[in-house]
């Protein structure tokens, strides 16, 4: 297992599936792995704001046996001293047995990689990736549509959507047909759309979610922010343009999977709640278990652990 | 007078590096990409948009007293790909060499995205891949496709 998850490029269908499969092991019986990492550390480094992602870490590595230290809100750290992030994280690789980090800026994972030689984990980088987001959304696909001669819609702000640059990267390894459904204004970015043609996938990019949505097998809504735009109008026409009800999915097909990174604010009306459709909050649920497969996996002592000096510690 | 004289518009140098077939309009560009300005004062000369067989126009930049280091002419190729480097010693030319593009330039140009990590203080110079077409954040995955020469950092 590679002791760094900074993106979703690069990353094989084989070390995907042995992640689910693993984490469909552990969903089946949790108990079976609570002394797996006992005294393991995790080192969350968090630069933005997150309840999700944090809190699925956290308990991910607590129901394997370990503990989270942070290092608290941003303002109270050295941070707000005028620390970088790199040396921060230097000083922390020494406290900790894995770092996982979320940073606002594109790139703060990678840059991190360069740094440190404990196991990493991009928890969200600006609006570049969000690799452990994709492997819960694959693991929700799995289940719920299968991974095989799939069809997705991916909906909403695809140009700063971290969790849809990770999910598009890593859908070319599978069976899957691709469909991007935002405002002009927030397609992908040409960086990701490089990648994509350059994996062999064909980008199709849609304005409107109704030509494609009889074909879906699952629908994947991000939420787009008001920021992104110059006022307040312009984001009301735009955004009310892509927000299902349960009248919009009345045209789609009975088996669709409705799924959202979450959060949201209006983009899924709570009458989709209330349908077959809905799979978002299960979505959610399946943060732990992805988390905790990929923190097994990436916690067992390659070679290079056994240098670590804090590894034979014991207090 | 002969024709060579009358089209001599730049008159030769004793030692230092002649960067001809730039493309038409990138000398200063070049120039600013080696940090040359003049103000050390060695001799500097350049020519633009001078008719050229191969190219139509070329630039022609010769400095005196300077001879260029390979990370000078790997970011050189990205922005005038057929130029050839001359180094002259004593008015004869010693060594004449074609660019190769590089498959990475570090440190050289700045990412055009404001939101990178290599545009803050961290302690991590800027590293672009080379494409086909155009140059590659290696942090962000940010794109430049046109106009490199105007992502050289300033320094």
């Amino acid at each position: 297992m590679r002791r760094q998850l900074i993106t979703t490029k690069g990353l094989s269908r084989g070390e995907i599936e042995a992640v689910l499969d693993h984490a469909a092991d552990i969903a089946a019986d949790p108990a079976a792995f609570r002394d797996n990492h006992e005294g393991a550390l995790l080192g969350l480094l968090f630069y933005e704001p997150s309840t999700r992602t944090r809190m699925s870490f956290e308990t991910a590595i607590k129901r394997l046996g370990g503990d989270a230290v942070d290092m608290g809100s941003v303002e109270s750290s050295s941070a707000a001293k005028g620390e970088t992030l790199a040396d921060t994280a230097r000083v922390v690789e020494g406290y900790v047995d894995a770092i996982v980090l979320r940073h606002p800026k594109e790139g703060a994972a990678a840059m991190v990689g360069e740094f440190v030689d404990v196991p990493l984990i991009n928890a969200g980088d600006g609006a570049g990736q969000h690799p452990t987001q994709t492997l819960l959304d694959l693991y929700t696909i799995r289940e719920n549509a299968g991974l095989e001669d799939l069809t997705v819609g991916i909906m909403g702000d695809l140009k700063y959507g971290r969790t849809v640059h990770s999910l598009a990267h890593a859908l070319t390894n599978f069976d899957a047909t691709t469909h991007f459904i935002s405002p002009e204004s927030l397609r992908l970015p040409a960086g990701v759309r490089y990648d994509l043609t350059e994996s062999g996938a064909a980008v199709e990019e849609h304005t409107s979610l109704e030509p494609v949505l009889s074909d879906l097998d699952v629908l994947y809504v991000t939420r787009i922010q008001r920021e992104r735009f110059p006022d307040e109008d312009e984001y009301r026409a735009v955004a009310g343009q892509y927000r299902i009800d349960a009248e919009t999915l009345e045209a789609a097909p009975d088996d669709l999977t409705v799924m959202h990174p979450l959060p949201r604010v209006d983009e899924i009306a709570a009458d989709v709640d209330q349908t077959s459709h809905a799979k978002y909050f299960e979505q959610a649920h399946n943060g732990v278990p992805v988390r905790m497969a990929l923190l097994d996996r990436m916690l067992e002592p390659g070679p290079e652990a056994h240098n670590h000096p804090l590894s034979e510690y014991k207090p | 007078m002969s024709d060579t004289d009358r089209e001599l518009r730049v008159s030769k140098i004793r030692s230092g590096t002649v960067i001809d077939h730039i493309a038409g309009g990138q000398a200063l560009n070049v120039l600013a990409l080696l940090g040359i300005d003049g103000s050390e004062g060695e001799a500097v000369s350049v020519a633009m948009n001078v008719p050229s067989g191969r190219m139509g126009h070329k630039d022609v930049v010769k400095v005196e007293s300077r001879e260029l280091s390979q990370d000078e002419l790997d970011v050189l190729a990205l922005i005038a790909p057929d130029a050839t480097i001359n180094i002259i010693r004593d008015y004869e030319v010693v060594e004449k060499t074609r660019v190769d593009r590089p498959e990475r330039v570090e440190g050289v140009l700045e990412c055009p995205n404001r939101a990178c990590i290599s545009r803050t203080d961290e302690p991590v110079a800027s590293k672009f891949e080379v494409l086909d077409e155009g140059v590659r954040c290696e942090y962000c995955g940010t794109i430049v496709r046109d106009d490199i020469a105007a992502h050289i950092r300033s320094t």
